[in-house]
């Protein structure tokens, strides 16, 4: 594939989205398209397909009581899981609430991210090889986390980078700058993603700078950044490789801009988007869903079918539901764990709380 | 008058003031087209426009900001800061600046900034959204912290905090958003800030708090006046400064004290109630204070909340100790 050209990005972000795919699943920049096995192209489509199926089944399980938060990610699969598909597994992964995909992709039992969603600490309780954090609710805050994760990868001489994201909104936030400044200056391997889906929330893109692209934001820092078309897996990964073989090489970081948008409403706790957007505009966007495009490119190939579609939702189904039976059969949480897990060495005030609370449910 | 909600009196407090004063500014993230996450600010764009009511750029520091800069120019801003845990983005303009601006200059500036904003727990959210912070910003001098405890004093209070001219952190607690309803006045009115309230007079103990968990208070109150128990409800409402007075006189009159917070033991505004009761009213107690407070580790996810967080039965069970001393 064609070499994008990063140092010349550090001054001009390209504004012309890349694409690889047209809407139609056809191949339109031969010079962009990524080499991958055939085996590759279906791994990437079925991870898009397994999130669209574990969005319409956690919106169902939310809706019952069964689940808890859940922000929707259906229409993001391509700028998710895309750009998921070029990290290695010891990149360490910093996410929003919205990131869960990547992070289940990356490693995270599926049943631990359902625990996430229902508000359970034993969510969080990671593996020790996953090299990933808990998705983060404060906007802004992983990206100057990224920042102090990648120069530590620096320092310890990994081959390795720290990948971030943050929504259109996030970009406002003086961590967002503070965080691709800092991995700038310290020329530290970072890949900073901005998932533009249009609002945060309710706001329009538009309302969050005069900038004309999230894109211009990286010049300012004077890191590459480049915007693709989001709803392109291909496109999406063809950057994202690239990003990655640049960074880790040890140029410094990159960031990346997608052009996406989401479906659904920003979470199951209470978001109207007829409130602020037009069923046009739904529909339009509808029309570039990233899942039916990459289905439509491998049916051409002829590596994919309806009947494969099926079959692999059923797998899922499967897997969803076993993931709910781990979650359903919890203990429940005390405040006497809460407070044992809380420091090291148990403070003597937090001690005597403890004893208190022990011999009370004693009683 | 009508029978409203708390996130309905709020409304109406900002839509009284916005049509009062051309100077009031109502801002944040989603309170334009979109009338807030909670709604409180429903409507207000429509009817008064995108120069009084507008959506902001994600970033709690330049909400806060933008706070200052309009008060220095002459403006009288409500801000809105969706959840009260995002204000740790916001701090230094809360602290470092909104607080001090006044003192700083010597008294020649007016602050008249009424910043509003969701907390309280209850209502399985996410992380950082449910914390009681009331305690980090009571503890800074310049500031006048207030929450109200139902629709009436919302209403009420927002009003007085707006015409003050000196910042005010107004904490909504989202459990009472809708969860009950009370006669609230169709025109404005307003309750004074600095002044607690007795809500229940009684004799044989006083019991202090606010916002969600005063009406916790009121019905733990309620249970034990069938065992024989009378005791007196006080609604803080002011958290900083505090009304002394209201407190210490109820003291005198019950000699027992337990007061009731949402937020951990070692935060918050309890521990000044108690300090202010160890200082000057001592010599009027007959039992040791009690605090019910939530335990001190970080406010947990949803999961845990409900054993975590003190309610009725907690308050009870401190009440009878305090009594049976
Ligand atoms: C510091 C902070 N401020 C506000 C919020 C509340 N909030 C949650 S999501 C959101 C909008 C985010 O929009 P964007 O960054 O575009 O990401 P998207 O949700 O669209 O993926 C807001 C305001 C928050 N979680 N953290």
């Amino acid at each position: 594939m064609k070499q994008l050209d990063f140092e010349a990005l550090k001054h001009s972000p390209s504004f012309k989205p890349l694409s690889v795919l047209n809407e139609q699943g056809d191949v339109v920049n031969e010079d962009m398209m990524p080499d991958l096995t055939d085996e590759q192209l279906t791994e990437l489509y079925k991870q898009m397909l397994w999130s669209r199926i574990v969005n319409d089944r956690a919106t169902k399980l939310n809706r019952q009581g069964r689940l808890g938060f859940f922000a929707p990610t259906a229409g993001e699969e391509a700028s998710q899981l895309g750009s998921n598909f070029a990290m290695d597994k010891g990149d360490f992964l910093l996410g929003g609430y919205r990131d869960v995909p990547q992070l289940v992709k990356h490693g995270l039992p599926l049943a631990k991210a359902f625990m996430w969603s229902k508000g359970m600490v034993n969510g969080n309780k990671y593996p020790e090889d996953l090299a990933a954090v808990p998705p983060q609710i404060i906007i802004g805050a992983q990206y100057v986390q990224t920042a102090g994760v990648a120069l530590g990868l620096k320092k310890k001489g990994a081959k390795q980078l720290a990948y971030t994201y943050t929504g259109d909104g996030g970009t406002s936030q003086g961590d967002f700058y503070e965080g691709m400044n800092f991995a700038g200056s310290f020329k530290a391997p970072a890949l900073f993603f901005v998932q533009d889906n249009l609002y945060a929330i309710s706001v329009p893109a538009k309302v969050q700078t005069a900038a004309k692209d999230f894109a211009d934001k990286a010049v300012a820092v004077g890191i590459p950044s480049i915007i693709v078309d989001g709803m392109d897996a291909l496109a999406v990964y063809a950057a994202s490789r690239q990003a990655r073989d640049y960074i880790v090489a040890g140029n410094g970081p990159v960031m990346i801009e997608t052009l996406t948008y989401r479906y659904g409403p920003h979470t199951l706790s209470g978001d109207d988007p007829k409130r602020y957007r037009t069923k046009e505009e739904e529909d339009a966007w509808h029309a570039k869903d990233p899942v039916v495009r990459m289905k439509n490119f491998l049916t051409k190939k002829g590596l994919w079918s309806d009947d494969k579609d099926k079959a692999y939702t059923e797998e899922v189904d499967k897997e969803i539901d076993d993931a709910m039976k781990e979650v359903e059969s919890q203990p429940a949480e005390s405040v006497a764990e809460y407070l044992q897990d809380e420091y090291e060495v148990t403070p003597p005030a937090i001690q005597h709380e403890l004893d208190r609370l022990n011999s009370k449910e004693g009683k | 008058m009508a029978k409203l909600t708390m996130i309905k009196a709020i409304t109406a407090a900002m839509d009284e003031e916005l049509a009062r004063d051309e100077k009031v500014q109502i801002f944040g993230e989603d309170v334009g087209k979109n009338g807030g996450v909670f709604r409180a600010t429903d409507g207000l764009q429509a009817k008064y426009g995108k120069d009084r009511v507008f959506d902001t750029p994600l970033a709690e520091s330049g909400i806060m900001g933008l706070a200052n800069g309009l008060a220095l120019t002459g403006f009288r801003p409500v801000p809105e800061i969706q959840f009260m845990g995002f204000i740790y983005e916001a701090f230094d303009q809360i602290a470092g600046q909104m607080a001090r601006y006044r003192f700083r200059m010597g008294g020649s500036r007016e602050f008249p900034i009424t910043l509003r904003t969701p907390y309280g727990g209850g209502v399985h959210t996410p992380e950082l959204h449910s914390d009681s912070l009331e305690g980090l910003v009571a503890q800074i001098p310049g500031l006048r912290v207030v929450t109200p405890s139902g629709p009436y004093d919302a209403k009420g209070l927002l009003i007085s905090a707006i015409r003050s001219n000196d910042p005010v952190v107004f904490l909504e607690h989202m459990k009472l958003y809708r969860s009950m309803r009370e006669e609230v006045p169709d025109e404005a009115y307003t309750v004074p800030l600095d002044k607690a309230e007795v809500k229940q007079a009684g004799s044989d103990v006083t019991i202090i708090s606010y916002a969600y968990m005063l009406q916790a208070s009121l019905q733990a109150a309620k249970d034990l006046e069938k065992q024989g128990i009378h005791a007196e409800v006080l609604d803080l409402r002011t958290l900083a400064p505090l009304d002394e007075d209201t407190i210490l006189e109820s003291v005198k009159k019950t000699g027992r004290v337990v007061i009731v917070q949402e937020a951990q033991k070692q935060a918050g505004v309890a521990n000044q109630v108690a300090r202010l009761i160890g200082e000057e009213g001592i010599l009027y107690l007959d039992a040791p204070i009690k605090v019910v407070a939530a335990p001190d580790t970080p406010y947990p996810f949803s999961q845990g909340e409900e054993p975590w967080l003190p309610n009725k039965k907690t308050i009870e069970k401190a009440v009878l100790d305090t009594v049976n001393f």
